[in-house]
């Protein structure tokens, strides 16, 4: 049975509809990124199921609970990471992890924790005076204090300079290894891409793909061969030595629509060297994540 | 039981760890109390030969004051504004258990600045009545209508707004609170309205308790129902995040 399901999932504030019929599914030992650009709706949905937000329709369940009503019941087995921080400013970082740890009935060891994450060099630190990277880090060790079955994490490396998104992708992939059942949401594909077992592509409010990464590069991947070059050259001509259709895009991004085979790969070469035309890239085969993100979240 | 007592040190140390916080409940009321007791220029209550006699019952309320009101509003609106009450509550620690933490911090701050006042207050010669029963009574009942007053700010209005307006606050009611100089100094309108706020009706009280002035049953009335409607107040309109 799956620890999280979420089914037409439904969030307003007022007369703005932020979630609009999102379903979901994660299972014990899975990462699953929830993945979208500003305003999507992805705080909406991971904040409907830590119990912050009503619905206005559809069925959530949590560990077999529903956030609503058994909110007191799930805040024992759920480790949250909110967007900002929420951490008293003027407390420090290892007194924040003993605070936390008082919470529960059996939390990890505060210093064992600190360690983990890299900060038992600041543990004394207060929050206000920690980076940007040090604070979402602390986040996280307090998400995880009490020793969570499922983690929601909200713009996990938000901010985070490129060690300390190391030391937060260990220890996300350590949590998962433990079964534990983790939700991010990022709107940064490389995070995804990285970490997530499991990937669901929100665009104002509404599920618009959901898969493991090689789904879905492949799903809608119709063979093509993309590639960059100077806005405005003459598709015409080269869609008659080439043999196929070939679009611009957007401007100075180009596709044509047949099989990349190294023939033809060629003759879309061959044709710009002709030309003197310089080639800024060159993608053929399966799209990339960021193609796939941005056909389904392009704004119209 | 261990998460109480953990929360209620930990309010407990943040609060004394802000400056401007010790300045406000100790150095303040302490300052004023001695400086009051010993340069006669402000009027005392006819009957009341020692400046300290009227002094020392108004400044414990005044203290009162800016504790419940003024630094847990402050606090409780940062807290607030920081996303620290909203990360709170997906914490087993719960609402009951935080409000709990934060009464008893409150207490035991008040407990502090009143073995302070007490002593600086008998260092200067106050003798007071032995009325500390009816005056326990009338802090607790002031310190629920001050936290409420303080809690309806934070929870409605943004932190620095909050701040402002509690230390504004602190200074009218220090000003039309009986706290430094007696109600009947005042102009009788404005001395009738007063008589109405905690601040007043809880320094008449202390007065009546612990000697240099008269208290009504009308402080008491006053005191009852701002330790109702205030944190009731609160209640319905405090916003957690």
């Amino acid at each position: 049975m799956p620890v999280i399901e979420v089914e037409g999932l439904v969030v307003r504030y007022g007369d703005v509809v932020a979630v609009d019929g999102v379903d979901l599914t994660a299972d014990a030992g899975q990462i699953l990124a929830l993945l979208g650009p500003n305003g999507a709706g992805k705080t909406s949905t991971v904040e409907t199921l830590e119990g912050y937000r009503r619905r206005a329709a559809g069925r959530v369940s949590v560990l077999g609970l529903d956030p609503a009503r058994d909110h007191t019941a799930l805040t024992r087995r759920v480790g949250v990471m909110l967007q900002n921080g929420g951490v008293y400013p003027g407390m420090g970082a290892g007194e924040a992890v003993r605070l936390f740890a008082s919470y529960y009935d059996d939390p990890l060891d505060p210093a064992a924790l600190l360690e983990r994450v890299g900060l038992a060099g600041v543990a004394r630190t207060p929050w206000r005076r920690l980076s940007g990277g040090e604070q979402q880090r602390l986040s996280l060790a307090l998400a995880l204090v009490g020793r969570p079955q499922v983690a929601f994490l909200d713009e996990p490396t938000a901010g985070v300079d490129v060690q300390g998104r190391q030391v937060i992708r260990t220890v996300v992939r350590e949590l998962r290894d433990a079964g534990v059942c983790v939700v991010l949401t990022t709107h940064e594909l490389e995070e995804a891409q990285r970490l997530a077992d499991r990937i669901v592509i929100v665009d104002r409010g509404r599920v618009v793909a959901a898969g493991s990464l090689s789904e879905l590069l492949t799903a809608g991947a119709g063979g093509s061969i993309r590639f960059g070059a100077p806005a405005g050259i003459d598709v015409a001509a080269l869609a008659d030595r080439v043999g196929a259709a070939v679009t611009e895009v957007s401007p100075g991004d180009y596709e044509v629509a047949t099989d990349a085979t190294p023939a033809a790969v060629a003759a879309v070469t061959a044709w710009l060297a002709q030309h003197d035309l310089p080639l800024a890239d060159l993608r053929a085969g399966r799209e990339r994540l960021e193609d796939v993100f941005l056909r389904l979240t392009q704004r119209q | 039981m261990r998460a109480l007592a953990a929360q209620t040190a930990a309010e407990l140390r943040l609060t004394l760890r802000r400056g401007e916080s010790v300045l406000l409940t100790i150095a303040i009321p302490v300052g004023l109390l001695a400086f009051f007791s010993t340069v006669k220029v402000l009027p005392v209550p006819a009957g009341v030969h020692r400046p300290v006699q009227f002094l020392a019952p108004g400044i414990l309320a005044l203290a009162v004051m800016s504790t419940a009101m003024v630094s847990l509003g402050i606090a409780t609106g940062f807290e607030r504004q920081y996303g620290v009450l909203k990360r709170l509550g997906a914490t087993p620690l719960g609402r009951p258990r935080l409000l709990a933490a934060k009464t008893v911090a409150v207490l035991a701050i008040e407990l502090l600045q009143v073995a302070v006042l007490v002593g600086v207050a008998l260092a200067l010669g106050w003798s007071p009545s032995p009325g500390e029963a009816p005056a326990a009574g009338a802090v607790i009942l002031a310190t629920a209508g001050f936290a409420g007053i303080g809690l309806t700010m934070a929870g409605a209005l943004r932190a620095e707004v909050t701040l402002a307006g509690a230390n504004a606050l602190y200074l009218i009611l220090l000003l039309i609170g009986g706290v430094v100089f007696p109600l009947g100094s005042l102009p009788t309108a404005l001395a009738d309205v007063a008589r109405a706020l905690p601040a007043a009706a809880l320094s008449d009280a202390l007065h009546a308790a612990l000697g240099g002035g008269r208290g009504g049953a009308g402080a008491w009335v006053a005191l009852a129902c701002w330790a109702v409607g205030a944190p009731a107040l609160a209640a319905v309109t405090f916003r957690w995040e």
